[in-house]
């Protein structure tokens, strides 16, 4: 058991670096333009956001709608921070990762803060209380002076690229994916399954819900903090109810329970309206046509709960080979 | 074992539990009979601290259980097998059990022959345990669900209605399977509508109606009652 884990992490590895070689050799030889490279950064941030979100949708099974305002929080949150000690010149990776974590963890706060007295209750208060605070928080920041309200918050220093945005979303999916399949992550998804049974065989569940949800905002704040080191530039209306649902609708599209279902649906879902450029006002109907299509056919995602992996992929084209191997003996007799 | 005085739970504003009391000693089978309504499930979810009483008390081995939280009654040695099965369906049989052996500190030999303990007692569930909990019968779920809360090692085992819904040989069945978890050591609560079969298992029962305990004493005194035999044993 623990040779082959070795070794699926091992082949795993191997074909992060080698993607991330290719993404380099493209960057350099200027086969991604620059253009495409600002997609890309936005695709890993959707990676990092919508895979949080998983955590609560997916595994957690509870439906949160205002993932956007917890990306405010850590995009004003780190932006705000790293301005503030741009004075003791820290080495630019150093200070985008302090900045990251330091909105990450008050987005978690705040995250634990806004989930505690819904997910007290057995049933579906999340969804209700993440909707109206995603809409709270966007009004909050709207008319706050440190923020600069709605006139936007500028001056933030331009510290990821294509390099450091892969590598911090290959981190959060490494972590994300060792939570899930922790004793945490099982009591987690036992409560999906369900949550008195869960309570009878000794699981404290409040416990186990609002940890997965600090967790999911912890990381939706470190995605916003990425944005705003992005975007040197931040308007309280980029979080809006759409981008939640924009948000919701990756994790509906790759899966809820799978994490390489999300990523699939990050880079479908964002490279396709930046590529169809003139379809982008039609965005809203995109993704509404996306989900009613994707309810007829295959309610449960493009993966479902199950997780794309690269053994399971050699596995099942050796099983392939050795079948149509097989087959051909049989011609033969 | 398990005392409960004047045990009164209210939802809202209504009074489902109407100052019971009743008791469960070392190696009993105790049952709780009555019809749809009168406040069974509600007791035992009490009694395993998922619902909070509006007033009364429970002591569970000499010990006050007030402000105790239901994953301490699980360590404590208490299991409860919640009405309906409710097993994890997603998770498969052996990812059930060992859901069920989470309250215990981790202690791999001890898990691996409590598994097999398990899938002694129950063959299906060890041909199905790589199948998901969801794609079983409802009589091997109801199989699983005992054998979930049994990985707990439990003192007492508290059961609600194990019976319902499943044809006559598997009610057998799991009559037997109650019987014989009992020779084993472990004390039993029963919640059952099925008032015959749970009686005959049974040292001792009470009968409740609409939140209060209306008759209490032997089992094999029960089923001889005349009144008992009207309401709840067909005639
Ligand atoms: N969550 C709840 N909210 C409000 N009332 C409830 C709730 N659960 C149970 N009740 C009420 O409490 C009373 C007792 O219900 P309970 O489920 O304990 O009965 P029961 O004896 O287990 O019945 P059954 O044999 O049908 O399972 C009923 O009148 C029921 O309507
Ligand atoms: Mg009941």
């Amino acid at each position: 058991m623990k040779n082959k884990n070795k070794k699926s992490y091992l082949i795993n590895g191997l074909a992060l670096v080698l993607l991330f070689i290719l993404l380099n050799v493209l960057i350099k030889n200027n086969v991604i333009s620059r253009y495409y490279q600002g997609i890309m950064v936005f695709v890993f941030i959707n990676v990092i956001v919508a895979s949080s979100l998983n955590l609560t949708i997916g595994f957690l099974g509870q439906l949160a709608l205002g993932h956007a305002g917890f990306m405010a929080i850590g995009a004003y949150g780190s932006a705000l921070f790293s301005m503030y000690i741009k004075e003791m010149a820290l080495p630019p990776t150093a200070l985008l990762i302090t900045s990251l974590l330091v909105g990450g963890l008050l987005t978690g706060i705040i995250g634990y803060l806004i989930g505690l007295p819904a997910l007290r209750l057995r049933g579906d208060y999340l969804a209700i209380i993440t909707l109206g605070f995603g809409e709270i928080i966007r009004v909050i920041i709207n008319n706050l002076k440190i923020t600069r309200g709605a006139h936007g918050l500028t001056g933030i220093d331009k510290l990821v690229n294509v390099t450091n945005s892969f590598w911090i979303a290959v981190v959060v999916i490494v972590i994300l994916y060792a939570i899930i399949n922790s004793r945490h992550g099982r009591a987690i998804m036992s409560i999906r399954e369900d949550e008195i049974a869960a309570e009878a065989v000794g699981i404290n569940t409040v416990k186990y819900k609002s940890m997965g949800f600090t967790i999911s905002a912890f990381f939706a704040g470190i995605g916003g903090g990425l944005f705003a080191h992005y975007m040197a530039y931040l308007d309280p209306n980029t979080f809006n109810f759409m981008k939640s649902v924009e948000i919701v609708t990756i994790v509906v599209l790759g899966g809820m329970g799978s994490l390489t279902g999300t990523i699939i649906a990050s880079v479908v879902l964002t490279a396709l309206p930046e590529m169809l450029r003139g379809f982008a006002e039609y965005r809203l109907l995109v993704y509404s046509f996306v989900l009613i299509i994707m309810m007829i056919f295959r309610p449960q995602g493009i993966l479902g709960r199950k997780e794309f992996s690269i053994n399971g992929l050699i596995k099942h084209s050796k099983n392939i080979i050795k079948k149509t191997g097989d087959n051909a003996e049989g011609g033969e007799l | 074992m398990l005392q409960v005085e004047n045990l009164n739970v209210h939802y809202g504003k209504i009074h489902a539990i109407k100052g019971i009391s009743f008791d469960v000693k070392q190696g009993e089978i105790v049952s709780l009979i009555g019809a749809n309504g009168a406040g069974k499930t509600t007791i035992l979810h009490t009694v395993s601290k998922m619902i909070k009483p509006s007033s009364g008390s429970i002591t569970f081995k000499g010990q006050n259980m007030s402000n105790v939280v239901p994953q301490k009654m699980v360590e404590m040695g208490m299991a409860h097998v919640p009405e309906g099965r409710r097993v994890f369906s997603q998770m498969t049989v052996q990812e059930n059990l060992e859901m069920g052996a989470y309250s215990r500190k981790k202690n791999k030999v001890e898990f691996e022959s409590d598994l097999d303990e398990i899938f002694t007692r129950f063959p299906r569930l060890k041909e199905r345990r790589k199948q998901h909990a969801g794609t079983l019968s409802g009589g091997e779920q109801q199989m699983l669900a005992i054998g979930r809360a049994l990985m707990s090692r439990p003192e007492v085992l508290l059961l609600d209605e194990p019976s319902m819904g499943l044809a006559p040989i598997l009610v057998d069945q799991i009559f037997n399977i109650i019987e014989s978890i009992n020779k084993s050591g472990t004390t039993i609560l029963l919640v059952e509508q099925n008032a015959n079969r749970a009686l005959h298992i049974s040292n001792r029962a009470y009968v409740l109606e609409t939140g209060k305990i209306v008759m209490q004493g032997l089992a094999k005194d029960l089923i001889e009652n005349d009144d008992i035999k009207k309401a709840y044993l067909g005639g």
